[in-house]
């Protein structure tokens, strides 16, 4: 299902991951989002830039509770639970941010 | 050979890794079962025999086959609580490899403590 | 005649039945597995050296390189890329492929 992003047509899965990762940037990000009518606030690019690190170095998307853990890592115990990545992405922490983040589904998640 | 946890019993899974990284699509695939395994909780180990060692070796740049390098996601299994990897001491020797070529820190063990490994198991799978 | 070999030679025989019956001045490629034959200082780099006296022998670079073995092939196999590849299919009579 494509989605259409500063006049160009950008390839999409029937669930709305990218098709091609290449084809990310943050218009992309932001019309997804708007799709979902979600609005992006610095904290879901907190973990939108988090998983795109995250891909680059492990060339995977993480789990959700892998997600978690590593979440609290890095930016504090107060952002690393499920009860703040669910506020921010009610869809799914991994699944959601990851789509955003132009990610495949995180491998496990059916 | 099976312990309570929180979450009901853990088995010990060892995944057996026979077959190098790019000829054919086992290596991938094991790493795939892996990955999702792990959330059940179990108590996983890796078992790497043969040109399984292949699949840890540093410097693996695949761009010119136009396939995943998965080399990289070795080093997330700490995340996924996944530590215990153990690799063949004959199949590195063989192969001209010692554990610093690796991509991750292994144990590396003789075949007849390989074979003490696999006894102490619940479910062995093998790719 | 050009031999290509695809398997690994620590798991299969096949490198060892090409340089049994490749004759002198032949070439032998060495592709996707058949790469890690070219490894320095493994149980079979001295099959390799023996063989590399009487054939030439090459490995495919993108093969090479998604082994992480740039760094460990021996001396006197050389390393062609896809054109590479194809250069050495038509400069032979026939090819001969090992699988």
């Amino acid at each position: 299902m494509p989605i259409e992003v500063s006049g160009k047509t950008i390839e999409t899965d029937e669930e709305g991951y990218l098709a091609d990762r290449a084809d990310w940037n943050e218009d992309v990000a932001k019309e997804m989002a708007r799709l979902d009518s979600c609005d992006l606030s610095e904290n879901h690019w907190e973990v939108i830039n988090f998983l795109r690190e995250y891909y680059d170095e492990y060339q995977i998307a993480p789990a959700v509770r892998v997600l978690t853990k590593a979440i609290g890592k890095k930016l504090g115990a107060d952002k690393g639970n499920s009860k703040y990545l669910y506020e921010l992405f009610p869809y799914g922490p991994a699944k959601q941010a990851c789509k955003y983040a132009g990610l495949p589904k995180p491998t496990g998640c059916v | 050979m099976t312990e309570e946890s929180a979450g009901g019993i853990a088995k010990k899974f060892l995944y057996v890794n026979r077959r190098a990284p790019y000829g054919s699509i086992y290596g991938l695939e094991s790493l795939e079962v892996v990955l999702i395994g792990a959330a059940f909780e179990q108590d996983v180990s890796l078992a790497f025999l043969g040109d399984g060692v292949f699949q840890l070796t540093k410097g693996q740049d695949t761009k010119g086959l136009e396939v995943k390098n998965f080399s990289p996601t070795f080093r997330a299994l700490e995340d996924y609580d996944v530590t215990k990897l153990y690799v063949e001491k004959e199949a590195l020797e063989a192969r001209g490899l010692s554990a610093a070529d690796l991509v991750v820190p292994v144990e590396v063990v003789s075949a007849q403590r390989m074979a003490e490994i696999m006894e102490a198991q619940d479910v062995i799978l093998s790719f | 005649m050009l031999h290509t070999v695809n398997k690994s030679p620590f798991e299969h025989r096949a490198l060892e039945t090409c340089l049994k019956f490749a004759r002198q001045g032949a070439a032998v490629l060495l592709i996707e597995d058949g790469v890690y034959a070219a490894a320095r200082d493994t149980a079979v780099a001295e099959q390799v050296q023996e063989a590399l006296k009487t054939v030439s022998i090459y490995a495919l670079k993108p093969d090479v390189e998604a082994r992480g073995m740039q760094n460990r092939v021996m001396d006197g196999v050389r390393l062609v890329d896809y054109g590479g590849f194809v250069d050495l299919v038509v400069e032979h009579n026939a090819v001969q492929s090992w699988l």
